[in-house]
């Protein structure tokens, strides 16, 4: 049976009140897998029976009264970037395809400590490394809208899985992009919260100035509920943030009157498709209908995101997965010569190519004699674009876009094409080199009926008002409730 | 310690005196804290393989460093120590090679904000005092080690990263030194700082202590430095010499021959007293040096920055030159005092109870040593206390017991802890002084030794000490011997 009618908020109601049971709900929700998965390939690995087993535990609880966590019962789906004590974690990689943490990543704990039921880890991009969920070292993820297309990336796993009604919520990372961008090309709500308002502490690190983990769901108001959750200091994460987490669902419906939006000049220019373009401009007139103005601005250091961020993020994944030798865990080569070359086969064979690209490009930043001209330099350059929008922040209370450029592409149209591909992402980049927050809400369909997401980012660690806005457009609109047509093995 | 003359005497003789030998060392020393450096692992020596890790030291993936204020504290502590001028903001980056006992094949260190730079070292050599100027103090964590197998033809080698992530000082100088002497001075003063400090407990079989030299030489009267060779794998001060002396002697015969030196590091091999070419210049490693983006920076204020200064001891060049000045004690008696912190403190301890340094001096440098080298004492955990020796010193004086019979109270005193008091009673050792009782001793002496009486009688000097000696057997050693003395001739006469 397909669960499509519910939010994770309605079904905790039911779950709380007696309506239905946890091992229920469960049994269901993979027996719906399992007839459509085969089309979506969303999972990298699945855990029935430890979902069912917790789901028993949580069902006891609830019978007996006790006391039970704010997600208790609610399935959720993990991307496989994102460290589960006791199960398998790859990364997607051929490199990491028997690695089993020995820990939980921190907001696995606290899932965990909530009571939710980790139904599974979803696919990415190898290492979280590209935009379509294409540069997986297993499988292809497809769009839920339209089997052809990419669900975007590096989340596209997590993104699909709501979209296809295989979970209610689930995890994502976004470093440059991959929460917000298969959100939107996915018809679902992803949210990059600040840098440092949840724990690394676990993420399997890509670029990690840059790295945020970040929250999929069907609306707001879940949206909301899952980051209750992850938020909050960690002594593990040095760069976790010691900032008090608000209650966001509290006032998330107090309204939009008065705000100041600003809409960047940069953003609305050449390489935006038009029905995207038109989908986020209605949006932004049933904005000013709701009483907030539109502010025209600009963040002039825009066109240098992309160039940066590949300095940046590359410069840090390529010292990142060097710990990748096959001396300590992972996939070692079988036959070897030597230290030198066990590391040279080790990681030829255990790398996908767009990842040893990105390490070799990292490398060549940070070699001596180029590390002033690319990443000291880049490192500057992100300053400015900080600087953009710590000016933009004087202006406006929040800023509106597209999330992506485009709808859901073909599956191959890109792949063969970096650059390209790099450009899908030129919208939620300077988020990351920036730290703030920001989500992509559903907010059209193109005409061959594939999703269009707008983007909100605001200040550092605005995430309620965020929240607040989004909810205000949600409230008026239909778009997150439409549902992808999905047929199964069984029909 | 190693006989520094004799090692530059034979350097002196080989090499061609118109070179000067250039010498800089780089020093690594392993921080006496607890806890690794980016997790809460114990440090402690000698565990199992593998015992004292957990996935932050192992660098799986997904973990995080939290850095360890504590060893940040001792590294600031170095810095300030060594005069260092301190970065007001200091980080970490990663330094990146391939290695099996890296687990992240990076090293958390520092590159572009190092804690301390700018600093110096004032030593003493051959009577004088010498400085050294200090590049830079840095902090980073230590690698693991690598266990090879002993089978021969073994395709295998094991990785125990027990010492993966203890927190590790790296003192760079500058080529400032030109003579072993200075090296060996170097390297016995720096030593002492870190043990005076407590930010290390310095010891070099352990590794917790490792240096690295860089050998250059230029003609005598040149300021253009020539080209440097780094000799690694060091492992007592013993190498540090003799490997440096190698080389010396090795660059030179390729100057003779006008060869060139390349600039390369080289392997010390312990046991053929010689080394070996590791790789060129050329050859050496790119490190990729950026900064460590899971590691805040760290700011110092200036409040932090006194409490630092104010932690630190009087450092032993410091305190040898007190010990000259205030108590009057001789150069050498001095350096002996202070070649051990413990010892340091117990004579200033001692000294704060009775004003006697000269005595207390000749009790520790002399007797006190001997006992810990003859017993094989640990001297960082000695029984005796400072109080129980002052009060020995009084007992001396009242006379109560003789010189000869203070030494075994002494023994029994650094063997057992007790009171001298307590050990003087309880072997019934105190000094004879009764007139009555000594008498009848010497009466009975002089009546069993007619012949030595008349030795004596005739002149022959000597025969007195016998019988004082034998005044002394007889009551045990505790007579009065200024009492027996007189008493013997007076008894006797002339």
């Amino acid at each position: 049976m397909r669960l499509s009618g519910y939010t994770a908020l309605q079904i905790r109601e039911k779950l709380l009140s007696r309506e239905i049971q946890a091992s229920d709900l469960v049994g269901q929700l993979f027996k719906w897998i399992k007839d459509i998965e085969p089309n979506i390939h969303a999972f990298i690995t699945t855990c029935e029976k430890e979902a069912l087993e917790k789901t028993v535990e949580i069902d006891k609880k609830i019978i007996n009264r006790q006391k039970v966590g704010l997600l208790a019962g609610i399935p959720i789906a993990v991307k496989d970037n994102i460290c589960t004590k006791n199960l398998t974690t790859t990364c997607a990689s051929k490199i990491l395809h028997n690695f089993i943490p020995p820990y939980d990543a921190f907001v696995v704990k606290r899932l965990k400590e909530e009571d939710a039921i980790i139904i599974g880890k979803t696919n990415l991009d190898e290492f979280a490394m590209g935009s379509s969920t294409e540069n997986s070292g297993y499988k292809i993820t497809r769009n839920p809208w339209n089997h052809e297309c990419v669900p975007g990336g590096s989340s596209g796993g997590s993104a699909a899985a709501v979209a296809a009604d295989f979970s209610f919520l689930a995890l994502g990372s976004d470093t440059g992009g991959s929460v917000r961008q298969p959100a939107a090309l996915c018809g679902v709500v992803g949210i990059k919260p600040t840098y440092g308002r949840v724990s690394r502490y676990g993420l399997i690190a890509f670029g990690s100035s840059l790295d945020q983990i970040g929250t999929f769901s069907k609306d707001v108001k879940d949206a909301a509920l899952l980051l209750q959750v992850i938020a909050g200091y960690d002594s593990y994460d040095s760069t976790s943030a010691q900032v008090p987490v608000p209650d966001y669902l509290q006032g998330i419906e107090s309204g939009v009157k008065g705000l100041r939006i600003g809409i960047p000049k940069e953003y609305f220019a050449g390489g935006l498709n038009a029905e995207v373009s038109k989908a986020v401009k209605d949006a932004l007139k049933l904005y000013e209908n709701l009483g907030a103005t539109v502010v025209d601005i600009s963040l002039p250091h825009t066109e240098y995101a992309v160039a940066v961020y590949y300095i940046v993020a590359n410069a840090e994944a390529s010292s990142n997965l060097a710990r990748y030798d096959g001396v300590k865990y992972g996939y070692r080569t079988g036959e070897s010569r030597g230290i030198i070359d066990m590391y040279c086969r080790t990681r030829s064979e255990g790398f996908g190519n767009e990842v040893k690209r990105r390490i070799m490009l990292g490398n060549y930043a940070l070699s001596s004699g180029y590390y002033d001209a690319y990443y000291l330099k880049a490192s500057k350059v992100r300053n400015l674009i900080k600087s953009d929008f710590d000016a933009a922040f004087e202006k406006v209370d929040c800023i509106m876009c597209p999330t992506s450029p485009v709808p859901a592409f073909k599956i191959g149209e890109r792949a063969n094409n970096p650059l390209e591909m790099y450009l899908s992402d030129i919208y939620t980049i300077p988020a990351n080199l920036a730290g703030i927050p920001g989500i992509s809400i559903p907010c059209g369909f193109s005409k061959t009926g594939l999703p269009i997401g707008m983007q909100i980012l605001a200040k550092h660690f605005e995430e309620k008002k965020i929240l607040q806005i989004a909810y205000a457009f949600e409230r008026e609109t239909d778009f997150h409730l439409k549902k992808p047509a999905l047929k199964g093995l069984t029909g | 310690m190693l006989s520094v003359p004799s090692v530059a005497i034979k350097l002196l003789k080989v090499v061609n005196m118109e070179y000067e030998v250039v010498i800089g060392l780089e020093t690594h020393a392993e921080l006496a804290t607890i806890t690794k450096l980016f997790c809460g692992c114990s440090t402690k020596f000698g565990a199992e393989p593998n015992t004292h890790v957990c996935p932050i030291c192992l660098g799986m993936p997904g973990v995080l460093p939290v850095m360890s204020k504590k060893a940040f504290e001792y590294a600031l502590k170095a810095a300030v120590a060594l005069n260092c001028e301190i970065n007001r903001f200091t980080n970490f980056d990663r330094k990146s090679y391939y290695y099996p006992d890296l687990p992240k094949n990076y090293q958390i260190s520092q590159n572009y904000y190092n804690l301390g730079v700018d600093g110096y070292m004032n030593m003493s050599v051959n009577g004088s005092i010498k400085k050294v100027r200090i590049h830079n103090v840095h902090l980073e964590e230590e690698a693991g080690k690598l266990i090879h197998p002993e089978e021969t033809g073994a395709d295998y080698s094991l990785v125990d990263f027990n010492r993966a992530g203890v927190p590790l000082l790296e003192i760079v100088s500058y080529p400032d030194m030109r003579t072993v002497d200075e090296v060996e001075s170097y390297m016995q003063t720096l030593r002492k700082i870190l043990l005076y400090t407590e930010i290390s407990d310095c010891k070099m079989q352990e590794g917790s202590l490792r240096f690295e030299a860089s050998i250059s030489l230029r003609k005598k009267g040149s300021e253009k430095l020539g080209n440097r060779v780094e000799i690694k794998n060091l492992n007592s001060m013993k190498s540090v010499i003799k490997a440096i002396e190698y080389e010396a002697i090795r660059q030179s015969e390729l100057l003779d021959r006008g060869e060139t030196i390349d600039r390369e590091t080289r392997l010390w091999d312990e046991v053929g007293e010689k080394s070996q070419r590791m790789r060129s210049k050329e050859e050496s490693q790119d490190y990729r040096y950026f900064p460590e983006p899971d590691l805040l920076p760290v700011m110092i204020d200036e409040k932090w920055l006194s409490e630092i200064k104010n932690s630190i001891p009087e450092l032993p060049l410091d305190r040898k030159q007190r010990f000259v000045k205030t108590f009057n004690l001789s150069d050498y008696d001095a350096g002996v005092l202070i070649e051990e912190k413990v010892l340091a403190d117990f004579f200033d301890e001692c000294v704060k109870i009775l004003d006697r340094p000269k005595a207390f001096c000749n009790w520790i440098t002399n007797d006190l040593l001997r006992e810990v080298k003859d017993r094989k004492l640990d001297i960082n955990s000695l029984l005796i206390k400072p109080k129980q020796l002052a009060s020995l010193v009084e007992i001396i004086e009242k006379g109560t017991i003789s010189s000869t019979i203070a030494k075994e109270v002494f023994s029994e005193m650094v063997q057992t802890g007790n009171e001298p008091q307590k050990i003087i009673e309880g072997k019934g050792l105190a000094q004879i002084s009764d007139e009555g009782l000594i008498e009848s001793v010497i009466d009975k002496v002089i009546a069993g030794n007619p012949s030595v009486i008349e030795d004596y009688k005739k002149g022959k000097k000597n025969a007195l000490a016998f019988l004082v000696g034998q005044v002394m057997k007889e009551t045990k050693g505790k007579a009065n011997p200024k009492m027996v003395n007189e008493m013997l001739i007076k008894k006797v006469g002339v």
